[in-house]
């Protein structure tokens, strides 16, 4: 079997790159993994909740015990890992642009790459948002669970799906009070469980409902909330006074999609999973066959997803690389596809898994 | 500057979930000239937070910041360190010896460019 020995390169050490990288090598192909970040592991150290699946998916394994399994297997693997190194751009040919310690820049040509860059969270904009204390739900949870400091006493957590439920519940865990939990929407959007734990500890959850303002001189003081009618817009005289110093958006997240646009895939549009996006095939390639797009990026979802899509990627990647036979390739590749299956079920699993498809039927390798 | 801007320690010592905190070596930087103590390898965002600073710098307008997104990709928590304006201090780790200033605006150079962004 003739074999590629240009490196593939994966973008992002979070859990889907990692899981791309660990697949490479594993199949013996070179793999250099590059993240601008000063330690490996993404998002996954900051969840310290336990996770959903099967026993396979890991469930009932909390995020930052993942992460340390898989920083683990892939330092056993020697897995060729270049943190502080941001990629900053991605030329014709492969040739990827990295700047390592902000200072140092450099060219390198891979022979596959595989872009699994996350996500950023959505922000929500109103009078007073710019005020100290406002701040993402990620940001929060970064701060409370990776490095231990509380930003706020007193909470106020915009949005009800699962961050904002499980950073609400987290925040307590740390030592806040979490005050309120407000929904623009009629009904609550997170999974019943993480709900029910914030609404058991006595936090009310009120639908239905919007902030109007942040008040306060140098932070956040108190927040104005108010109830909206069907149409999104605030009813006169329903406003009310939280006396809070954070006030945390949980308002959905958007694909990081720069890399992916600076080497021309082709971008889709599918808003249930955080807008536009490179589009893939079934084996995560883009409109580009050497390029993936894998976690995140490729429509957000979660950890576990994040982490069988990057295997699919290796897996492929690794084959098309001269690394696997194409019946290893075949037989993997249908377990994983399984395994993602089987996460993309329930009430809020088969919306993502439909969405998944519409991307499958745009987005499939030109 | 008045330091109503500065409140109490909030570092979480004991977590439920995560234990209690692993004791660290500790560094000393210098925010406005005051001396704070930082734990090795953490950024200068929650060394601040620690600290009680709740104004990381100011818009040309005078609008208070503090910080945002928390992993790099907002700008919002922007300070001047070691005389190097717009360096992102939620992915800046600490360093012995620091010197972290709130900037006005895009703040302005106080010695010659040359590491960039921190580090």
């Amino acid at each position: 079997m003739e074999t590629e020995r240009k490196p593939a390169i994966v973008v992002g050490a979070g859990p889907a790159g990692l899981c791309a990288a660990i697949e490479l090598k594993k199949a013996g192909a070179p793999v250099i993994l590059m993240d601008e970040n000063s330690k490996p592991g993404g998002q996954l150290f900051k969840q310290i909740h336990k996770f959903f699946g099967s026993r396979e998916h890991k469930a009932g394994t909390r995020g930052f015990e993942i992460g340390k399994e898989l920083l683990t297997e892939s330092l056993n693997l020697g897995i060729d890992v270049r943190l502080k190194t941001e990629v900053v751009g991605i030329e014709s040919g492969l040739k990827v642009w990295a700047v390592e310690n902000r200072n140092r820049s450099y060219t390198i040509e891979a022979s596959k790459l595989i872009l699994a860059t996350g996500a950023t969270e959505n922000a929500l904009s109103f009078p007073g948002w710019t005020l100290p204390g406002v701040m993402t739900a990620g940001c929060a949870q970064t701060l409370i669970n990776v490095h231990r400091v509380l930003p706020g006493k007193r909470v106020l957590m915009i949005g009800s799906g699962n961050v904002g439920v499980i950073v609400a519940y987290q925040l307590m865990q740390a030592g806040a009070e979490v005050v309120a939990v407000v929904e623009a929407l009629p009904k609550l959007g997170g999974y019943g469980v993480h709900t029910a734990k914030v609404a058991r500890a006595g936090v009310p959850f009120r639908c239905a409902t919007t902030i109007l303002r942040a008040e306060g001189k140098e932070s956040v003081e108190r927040a104005i909330i108010a109830k909206i009618d069907s149409r999104f817009q605030p009813i006169p005289g329903t406003e009310e006074t939280l006396e809070v110093d954070t006030i945390c958006l949980a308002v959905g997240l958007t694909p990081s999609i720069e890399l992916a646009c600076i080497a021309g895939c082709k971008e889709i549009y599918i808003p249930e999973l955080g807008g536009n996006m490179p589009g893939h095939d079934r084996y995560m390639r883009s409109s580009d066959e050497s390029i993936y797009v894998v976690g995140d990026i490729a429509g957000v979802e979660e950890a576990s997803t994040a982490m069988e899509e990057g295997r699919l990627a290796g897996i492929h990647a690794a084959y098309a690389m001269g690394y696997l036979d194409e019946a290893t390739m075949k037989a993997r590749t249908e377990e994983t596809v399984q395994r993602l299956s089987s996460l993309r079920q329930g009430v809020f699993g088969q919306k993502r898994f439909a969405a998944k498809q519409r991307i499958l039927e745009k987005g499939a390798a030109q | 500057m008045k330091d109503g801007s500065i409140q109490e320690s909030s570092r979480i010592g004991h977590h439920a979930i995560l234990g209690d905190l692993e004791t660290t070596e500790e560094v000393t930087i210098f925010f406005e000239g005051k001396a704070l103590k930082a734990r090795v390898g953490e950024p200068i965002m929650s060394a601040l937070i620690a600290a009680g600073v709740t104004v990381f710098r100011y818009t040309k307008k005078g609008s208070p910041r503090r910080m945002f997104c928390g992993i790099g990709r907002c700008t919002d928590c922007v300070m001047m360190v070691d005389g190097v304006p717009g360096v992102r201090t939620c992915v800046t780790d600490v360093r012995d010896g620091m010197t972290v200033e709130r900037q006005k605006g895009v703040g302005s150079w106080k010695i010659e460019a040359e590491a960039g962004d921190g580090n």
